[in-house]
């Protein structure tokens, strides 16, 4: 179990400042496996997946494309169902709850950014990060308040009102990031963050999750085969095949 | 989420393709227009056919003599209303009656003769004619005048004119042949063509001597106030006059009555119609929507949107856009037939209108029972139309759909 000891160490290392630090990993993924039927083919997309994510820290999933990163993610965030294998969030098997229950659970804990900002073009950036929260029935003075700083936390102060297609890509990824930690996820999933971005606009977003992390104690997860994001992170997962090829913590290499 | 927030976004989606929403609008709005038109110009014609034939002669009720349906003879006449059944006629409930003698006759003049129905009447309560209807010479002056008034074409007919005298003939009681020379006072001019040609006027008085009735007469013809209620006063004059027989005017005229009962289910089969044309293209617009718009659902539903909350919100859409539809469609109804309140002037084919037995004049007849069933069909069937469509996106699988481009 080398890898939960070294979750545990990084975990305890990022959670410095969180007093609500506990002790058991914001995710554990066991035996994970999933294939796909494409045509008379099928292929693997998990095999025998096991990794465990504690609080606080910041891992990137990392190789080539087809290697199961995205479907990784989407079996962690309950997107999708693996077909066999366990999936525990804080102290919850997600893997054996209803669809229902695992929105609820997308709802509540989990934050998603994803490759294409996916932002809801027909409303403005405050009512984007404003969407979680109308979903999950909080009043409109309380959304307006928490809207309104998070989007201050992620520098689009001034922006609140512009619709999508009046904001750059970078700008549209922040709102994504800002919808993503609104309501304070046990767990933030990013596919892909930069693919979109130039280099300027992702080296202000990996800052900006990076500071997320450092500050505000976010775990987060990233699926990316792009070296800028890589190198900010603290643990880097790859996968090939379906499989976990090498889990190593980053940050021993800064030390 | 809640109501309002589903509908701000079904509302600001509505406008994502304005001219696709646009063209449904104009669509929903046409199909409204024309269900609420075509419904009120078809009750228009049924209510011209009617109104008109009740007023031509059958009045909203008649009472005669039990025989008098099976043989409208003179022999089967009845006597005038005693104090009972005048007391009913003279109810609140009655706005007019009249009592009047009725037989067949022939009036010849110089040049040609034609078989009519005379009508002996007293002025003062006439129906079916009134001193309006007089285009040239008088009205009827008393119930005991001598004059006759005939109609603008049979004057044609007849080739005769105003001032002229024509001869009468017909059957007394007794079966001799009774004739009279009269001079024609007046003559009027009918909604109806065929009352024009085969009715003639006389004083009731008059008549009653002329065919040797004495004091009896053929019928009694009454006007309610609504010929779509007459249930009570039918019961109540029943019931003041035992030993005769009466007869609603959908007894006496079956065609028209069952004519009438048939437009709730013209009305219906109208707006089923329309509105199915329309369904088409409702549902397009709700597939094509969705259809553009399948990554941002998946997205949504990545997020923890339930699929109840995207069924809400697609139906929102369809209500949204059909609820506008219907609003200018109806105000657009309401403008057409506003400014068609005065009637389609149909002179130029009365004498088609009139074997339908209608008039040349065609007013549309606008019922609020009409609108509301429109607006309700359309509402209804609009909704489970857009449930198809709903269903769909609410079943997308979040991580597919958030691939699609």
């Amino acid at each position: 179990m080398s890898n939960t000891t070294v979750q545990h160490s990084t975990a305890s290392d990022a959670n410095k400042n969180n007093s609500d630090y506990n002790k058991a990993p914001a995710i554990f993924c066991k035996n994970l496996c999933k294939t796909f039927q494409q045509g008379e083919e099928t292929i693997t997309g998990l095999d025998q997946v096991t990794i465990a994510v504690d609080n606080g820290e910041f891992v990137c999933l990392s190789g080539p494309s087809g290697s199961g990163k995205t479907t990784l993610l989407n079996a962690m965030g309950g997107l999708a169902t693996a077909d066999s294998g366990e999936i525990t969030l804080q102290d919850k098997r997600i893997d054996l709850l209803s669809s229902a229950d695992r929105a609820d659970i997308r709802l509540h804990q989990i934050g998603f950014v994803f490759q294409a900002y996916n932002l809801v073009p027909v409303l403005s950036a405050r009512e984007n990060v404003e969407f979680v929260m109308q979903i999950q029935g909080l009043p409109a003075e309380q959304r307006r308040q928490k809207s309104m700083a998070i989007l201050r936390e992620v520098g689009l102060e001034g922006m609140e009102d512009r619709r999508p297609s009046q904001l750059s890509g970078g700008q549209q990824q922040r709102v994504a990031v800002a919808r993503a930690i609104v309501s304070d996820p046990v767990l933030v999933l990013a596919d892909e963050p930069t693919a979109n971005l130039d280099s300027s606009s992702a080296t202000v977003l990996m800052d900006l999750f990076q500071s997320l992390n450092r500050d505000r104690g976010i775990t987060f997860v990233i699926a990316t085969h792009d070296e800028r994001v890589i190198a900010y992170c603290k643990r880097l997962i790859t996968m090939r095949d379906g499989k976990i090829e090498t889990d190593n913590l980053h940050r021993r290499s800064d030390a | 989420m809640d109501l309002h927030s589903i509908a701000t976004l079904a509302w600001r989606n509505l406008w994502r393709n304005y001219r696709r929403t646009l063209i449904m609008l104009v669509a929903v709005a046409v199909g409204a227009w024309a269900m609420i038109f075509l419904t009120a110009m078809t009750r228009g014609m049924i209510d011209n056919m009617v109104s008109s034939g009740i007023a031509t002669l059958p009045g909203h009720i008649q009472i005669h003599h039990p025989q008098y349906r099976d043989d409208p003879n003179i022999e089967n006449s009845m006597p005038p209303p005693d104090t009972t059944l005048l007391a009913a006629l003279d109810s609140t409930a009655v706005e007019r009656w009249s009592d009047r003698v009725r037989v067949s006759a022939v009036v010849a003049s110089e040049r040609d003769s034609r078989g009519v129905l005379l009508l002996g009447i007293d002025p003062s309560r006439a129906l079916g004619i009134t001193a309006a209807d007089i285009v040239e010479g008088r009205f009827l002056q008393s119930s005991d005048d001598k004059g006759l008034i005939i109609g603008a074409k049979l004057a044609r007919r007849l080739e005769t004119d105003l001032g002229k005298r024509v001869v009468v003939m017909s059957q007394d009681p007794d079966n001799n042949v009774v004739d009279r020379g009269l001079r024609i006072v007046g003559i009027f001019t009918a909604k109806l063509e065929s009352q024009e040609e085969s009715q003639v006027y006389t004083g009731r008085d008059y008549a009653q001597k002329m065919l040797n009735m004495g004091d009896r007469i053929s019928e009694i013809a009454v006007h309610g106030h609504d010929y779509n209620a007459l249930a009570t006063l039918a019961q109540d004059l029943a019931v003041a006059a035992p030993a005769l027989e009466l007869l609603t005017w959908t007894e006496l005229d079956p065609f028209l009555g069952i004519t009438q009962q048939m437009m709730d289910s013209v009305v219906f089969i109208y707006v089923l119609v329309i509105f199915s044309a329309l369904s088409f293209g409702l549902v397009n617009t709700l597939v094509m929507a969705i259809f553009e718009r399948t990554r941002e659902i998946g997205l949504m539903l990545a997020l923890g949107m339930r699929p109840i909350s995207i069924v809400l919100q697609t139906v929102a859409e369809a209500l949204l856009l059909l609820t506008l539809g219907l609003t200018l469609g109806n105000a657009l109804a309401a403008l057409t037939l506003w400014l068609l309140a005065a009637g389609i002037d149909v002179s130029a084919v009365a004498e088609g209108m009139a074997m339908i037995g209608a008039s040349g004049q065609l007013t549309p007849s606008f019922y609020w029972q009409d609108l509301i069933l429109a607006n309700t069909v359309v509402f209804i069937l609009g909704v489970l139309a857009s449930l198809l469509p709903a269903w769909r996106a609410s079943h997308l699988d979040p991580v597919t759909a958030l691939t699609k481009n």
